[in-house]
């Protein structure tokens, strides 16, 4: 369904959407990382009387991007905190002049001490945030964590850190605004999350709810880049095109939404493990921390379900979970598929390897034997209620990747071999829908509609960004109305005119949004059998002719369903404990790897992805979700480096920020089992994040095999690997030198 | 896109005397421009210095490619494709060939040329290497007339070159003598394809009498300009390939090249590995012997 | 426009656009990129980094594969031009497209107009490419969706369904 329009080139993206009389939007950013804004001024060479120029004091509202805090400013007032932050903005006409007039606007700072790690705002070498730069933390408990130490057979400790990642949608972040002393103010962009973009809106520029619209484009790519982020730009847009009075148009190049726009959270995790004798986890203490910038923005989500999935797939009879996300003169980072999870995921399924080498067993065995059965709970203390075998898929996985024998042969090979061979495991879990109360706290709507055509229609705020969502929502009200695909459709989402089902995000839609979307259509079965219109058996074209006499008697013939949260998930947001997600789909990758001798560079040789996912709905869909996700995971493992300078982003070009090509890459195996899901459409449990969490430790589990080399952050480059082994070598030299060497 | 157009001018003569002539009259006012990739990125980026610029693309007496008794003359206005799928470039100079299908993607590699790849005068430039080790010409124009000089003495420094302001380079020359060399390029890059290279090696050899007759070594990335390295092909010149002239030759080589610390890789790296690709050659061409 | 910048001159281009004759004033260092999308209104070839790494921007220009962000709008005289508009009259296209929708290979679709005319090209020139030719060709075209396996497929099965004319 989403396919016709896009091999055509007909599919209109918001670049190729023009309104009469628009003007293009530009930013003028700050260049340091933190300080006071001294003087700006206006350079030669421009005809300022041409240009429209917005500051801070030309907000109706409050200067805030609204989010979970007010405290992240729509434009810098007077004091910057991060490389890139919004000062002015300038619309032209012409759209190449921008550009050349964001050069001439000369910004004077008295710079601030600023920071750019981890490390330096734990120890406060400057507090940027806050009394502590700290914008939240968590404590997860379970068990009695102190009691562990003793009787522990082993302690295993361990760190591990994770990098910034750019989503690198290939359309970059852009928006149309348009404002009308009537209307109010419409925007049209590239976007997830709608009503964030309304709710955001209405407070920059004090509106009310029905003088505030936004519409979603065809969106060229999201993974989360665009869940908070537009947010920002449809504000700019929205102040020039208030200023202005025509429409405004602002698109950023590649350099601009590199630089100024979000990025995966880095990270670090300090794993302490209490392990018995046979290798067993009796407990421990996990400290997770992720740097979140400069403002809150969706830090302390992010935060959450990274903590929550830290323990994994495992039993943890005690653990204690400290988490805290902390602040950096850094633009801030977000949302970016998994959200937490591929971070504490890395860290463990890093950890399990370790732990395995300690206590002496294999990195299969180690999983096997503190694998999460039916009946016990997650460290939250969510009890496992389905009937999951995860020795029975680790076990499948490690068939369909030859494992066993091929272990066998890398052993053997790489003693003569330079071509140094290895395997790795992943197993992990990732939880479906938003955490425990989001839910509930969202109350999603949704609706279906019967057309004068007698089409159905669904009526939702759930955004298309690649992942399939028209298709499957529209395959649902289908299979509920026993009606044929081409009988349905989808609204565009617009916040005039389809109800609010939520943020697309958190692996949510087909599960959470698609059963609303079940609900809504049954409700419209419902209403045409009590007024006897159709029995319990009809055809599609007797539906439809009911349908278009119901509209053309009653008129508007719409069914919504609300999300009611089942009676059986509890969850306490004070102790973060309970069920924290309506559902887990789990997984076991397997990454086979050789690392040449002469560059040290990574070839992933194959990849075995099996996914517990409660049931495939749409098998080519949800095998583009994986090899997707697959793919980035591989990418953020091998590839993906920013290169930070003063907070800064140096490498924001596509030549120089590396994404796998076509020919970098094996052939991605995709399996799938299903067990189904009663929280979920038609079974489905939520998959697009899920193939984030495993690639990067399994890869760098079998580059560890390979090596014999434990590497304990990602990316993991060519020249990681080089120096790794160089220090190696030069250490057993120093211990054994070898004869007759020159 | 970070540059005005309207600030820009672009002539297209159509014809190498008139474009030379335009050189003439205003040395180093116009800027040669053929396919653009290198050129267009940086107009792109609003790092053009440059304002009039005079079109080469698709002149016809810069695009062919002569297949010459002695020599092949390629003209410096050919595409990488056509370098690539040439059979005779195929045939004798498979190092070009090889270096012409590194440019970043097919659609790169029919508008980049050979020309632009040697004035652009990049230290990474994927066919430099290649070049070196042939030996080759350039045969540079100018209204002032034709002249012909190596190719090894045409980079004076980073990015700067022997070609006067009114000069264009019409054609690379290179002599046909490499039949019997065994031949291998490498280039090391951050994935596959669509990489700027961190290392990159063109070598060529010949084992005869079972010791070293000839042996050519040239990489890029290591040094301000692409790199011959002389001080590690006369540690091996004449001598037998065995495991301790390999690492001889790897330290001698990892020494030899001056790499740097950059946006893409580490100058120690950078310098191990070159010391790699030469040993790898070595054992290939000790492995392959005097077989192409 | 400002009185302050000393305009260049603008030139005329003719050429033929997906079968149609265009005459044109433009400014000669105009990318074509934009040419197309803005003078032109066709706007299916997209722009996605603007330096001749992504691929969305590529065109066919006498036949040949490039990307239109790097062509100075000059150059484009006198050629011939495809884009994706202009694709679908061609019969093979329409069944490599076909195969794009059967295989799940266009996500969220920005890549694909450019995607398409990667593997149109090479399909005219390798009609029954193999996995590694399919990689290879495609090499310059980069997706962020789909990890590039649907798309391989998509191509091998329309050579395998036979020559693309």
């Amino acid at each position: 369904m989403e396919g016709r329009d896009k091999v055509t080139g007909r599919a209109r993206y918001v670049d190729d959407m023009e309104l009469p009389d628009m003007l293009f939007g530009a930013t003028v950013r700050s260049r340091i990382p933190r300080g006071r804004i001294k003087q700006i001024s206006f350079g030669a060479g421009i005809n300022w009387q041409e240009f429209v120029i917005v500051s801070a004091k030309d907000i109706p509202g409050k200067n805030c991007i609204a989010l979970i805090d007010d405290d992240q400013p729509c434009l810098a007032d007077g004091v910057v905190n991060h490389p890139e932050e919004a000062i002015l903005l300038l619309a032209h006409p012409d759209r190449h002049l921008l550009p050349k007039a964001v050069e001439a606007v000369t910004v004077e700072y008295e710079p601030l001490p600023a920071i750019f790690s981890i490390e330096d705002s734990e120890s406060r070498a400057q507090t940027i945030w806050g009394a502590d730069n700290i914008f939240k933390s968590y404590l997860i408990e379970k068990g009695d964590v102190d009691s562990i130490w003793q009787n522990a057979a082993h302690i295993v400790e361990g760190e591990y850190t994770t990098g910034a990642q750019e989503q690198l949608y290939i359309e970059n972040n852009g928006m149309i605004a348009q404002f009308d002393v009537a209307k109010g103010i419409t925007v049209w962009g590239s976007l997830q999350c709608p009503f964030y973009i309304h709710k955001a809106l209405m407070k920059l520029l004090d509106l009310p709810a029905d003088r505030v619209r936004v519409v979603q484009m065809e969106t060229g790519g999201a993974f989360g880049g665009k869940e908070e982020y537009p947010s920002m730009i449809a504000a700019h847009a929205a102040l020039l095109a208030i200023k202005s009075g025509k429409p405004v148009k602002i698109i950023y190049d590649r350099m601009e939404d590199m630089a100024a726009t979000t990025k995966r959270h880095p990270s670090r995790t300090r794993h302490r493990t209490a392990v018995s004798k046979d290798g067993r986890i009796l407990g421990g203490e996990i400290d997770f921390v992720i740097d979140g910038g400069a403002y809150k923005t969706l830090s302390p989500v992010v935060l959450s379900r990274g903590a929550i999935h830290a323990g994994g797939a495992y039993l943890w009879p005690s653990v204690r979970i400290r988490a805290k996300a902390v602040a950096t003169n850094m633009p801030p980072h977000g949302a970016f598929r998994g959200f937490g999870a591929p971070q504490s995921l890395f860290a463990l399924e890093r950890h399990m390897d370790r732990i395995a080498e300690v206590v002496g067993v294999s990195a299969e065995e180690i999983r096997r034997i503190n694998f999460l059965r039916t009946g016990q709970t997650t460290t939250t203390e969510q009890l496992v209620n389905e009937p999951i075998d995860l020795n029975k898929l680790l076990h499948r996985a490690l068939d369909l990747s030859g494992y066993h024998a091929k272990k066998k042969r890398f052993a053997a090979n790489n003693q003569r071999d330079g071509h140094k061979k290895g395997l790795g495991i992943a197993t992990f879990l990732h939880g479906a829908g938003f955490t425990g109360s989001g839910e509930r706290f969202l109350g999603s709507v949704v609706g279906v509609q019967a057309c004068a055509d007698g089409s159905v229609q669904v009526l939702v705020s759930s955004t298309e960004f690649g992942q399939g969502t028209k298709t499957v929502l529209c395959q649902i009200a289908a299979e509920a109305l026993g009606l044929r695909y081409s009988d349905v459709g989808i609204a565009q989402p617009d916040t005039g005119n389809v109800p609010n089902s939520g943020p697309t995000v958190a692996s949510r839609t087909v599960m959470v949004v698609g059963k609303l979307v079940q609900s809504a259509a049954l409700g419209i079965k419902q209403t045409l059998m009590i007024s006897g219109k159709i029995g319990d058996s009809y055809s599609a074209d007797e539906f439809r002719a009911e349908c278009r006499s119901h509209v053309a008697e009653h008129g508007t013939f719409r069914s919504l369903a609300q999300y009611h949260q089942p009676e059986n998930i509890f969850w306490d947001d004070e102790k973060y404990r309970g069920s924290a997600y309506a559902t887990f789909a789990w997984a076991v990758y397997v990454a086979e790897v050789s690392i040449d001798p002469v560059t040290y560079a990574v070839s992933v040789d194959d990849f075995v992805a099996l996914q517990e996912v409660g049931k495939v709905l749409h098998p080519v869909l949800a095998q583009g979700q994986i090899i997707g996700g697959v793919v980035q995971g591989i990418g953020f493992a091998l590839y993906e480096k920013v290169i930070w300078k003063n907070g800064r982003m140096e490498n924001g070009q596509m030549t120089n920020y590396i994404i796998p090509t076509s020919a970098d890459l094996p052939s991605i195996r995709v399996y799938f089992e299903e067990l189904g899901n009663v929280h979920g459409a038609y079974g489905a449990k939520g998959i697009g994040e899920l193939p984030m969490d495993g690639p990067a430790p399994a890869v760098v589990n079998a580059i560890g095999d390979a090596l014999g080399v434990s590497f304990n952050f990602v990316p993991l480059l060519p020249e990681d690997i080089f120096h790794s082994l160089h220090e190696k070598a030069l250490q057993d030299n120093a211990l054994h030198p070898v004869r007759g060497e020159r | 896109m970070r540059a005005h157009p309207s600030e820009y001018q672009l002539l297209a003569p159509g014809s190498l005397s008139e474009v030379v002539s335009l050189l003439a009259q205003d040395p180093g006012k116009w800027l040669p421009i053929a396919g653009g990739t290198d050129l267009m990125v940086q107009y792109s980026t609003g790092k053009l210095p440059a304002r009039n610029l005079v079109s080469i693309w698709n002149l016809p007496e810069l695009r062919q490619i002569e297949n010459l008794p002695g020599e092949i003359r390629i003209g410096a206005g050919c595409t990488f494709t056509e370098l690539r799928n040439h059979s005779a470039i195929q045939r004798e100079f498979s190092l070009l060939a090889t270096a012409a299908g590194w440019i970043g993607g097919i659609a790169n590699q029919n508008r980049g040329t050979i020309g632009g790849n040697i004035v652009n005068a990049s230290p990474a430039a994927d066919s430099l290497p290649a070049l070196l080790v042939y030996d080759a010409d350039l045969l540079l124009v100018s209204q002032r007339g034709q002249r012909r000089i190596p190719y090894s003495t045409f980079h004076v420094d980073y990015r700067k070159t022997q070609l006067a302001p009114d000069e264009l380079i019409r054609a690379v020359c290179i002599t046909k003598q490499f039949s019997e060399y065994y031949a291998r390029a490498r280039k090391v890059g951050a994935r596959n394809a669509q990489a700027i290279s961190k290392v990159c090696l063109a070598a060529l050899g010949r084992i005869a009498s079972g010791v070293i007759a000839d042996i050519r070594l040239a990489m890029g990335s290591v040094a301000p300009v692409p790199l011959r390295l002389t001080a590690t092909e006369r540690v091996l010149q004449g001598k037998r390939v065995e495991p301790a002239l390999v690492d001889l030759a790897r330290a001698t080589a990892a020494a030899e090249v001056k790499p740097i610390d950059d946006i893409r890789s580490t100058a120690r790296y950078r310098a191990a590995v070159a010391g790699n690709l030469v040993a790898e050659f070595l054992q290939q061409l000790r492995a392959n012997g005097t077989a192409k | 426009m400002t009185d302050s910048w000393q305009r260049g001159a603008m030139c005329e281009i003719s050429f033929t656009i997906n079968g149609q004759a265009t005459t044109l004033q433009v400014h000669p260092m105009e990318r074509l990129l934009d040419v197309l999308r803005h003078e032109l209104q066709l706007t299916g070839t997209k722009e996605g980094c603007g330096e001749g790494e992504c691929g969305s921007c590529s065109i066919l220009m006498d036949g040949t594969l490039v990307n239109s962000c790097l062509v100075p709008a000059l150059q484009a005289n006198s050629s011939s031009i495809t884009t994706i508009e202009g694709l679908t009259d061609e019969s093979g296209a329409k069944a490599l497209q076909q195969a794009f929708l059967d295989c799940g290979a266009a996500q969220c679709g920005i890549c694909t107009p450019g995607m398409i005319l990667a593997a149109h090209h090479l399909l005219r020139k390798n009609p029954r490419p193999s996995t590694d030719e399919i990689r290879e060709g495609l090499a310059g075209n980069l997706c962020r969706c789909t990890g590039y396996m649907q798309i391989v497929e998509a191509v091998a099965e329309t050579g395998r369904g036979g020559a693309s004319k």
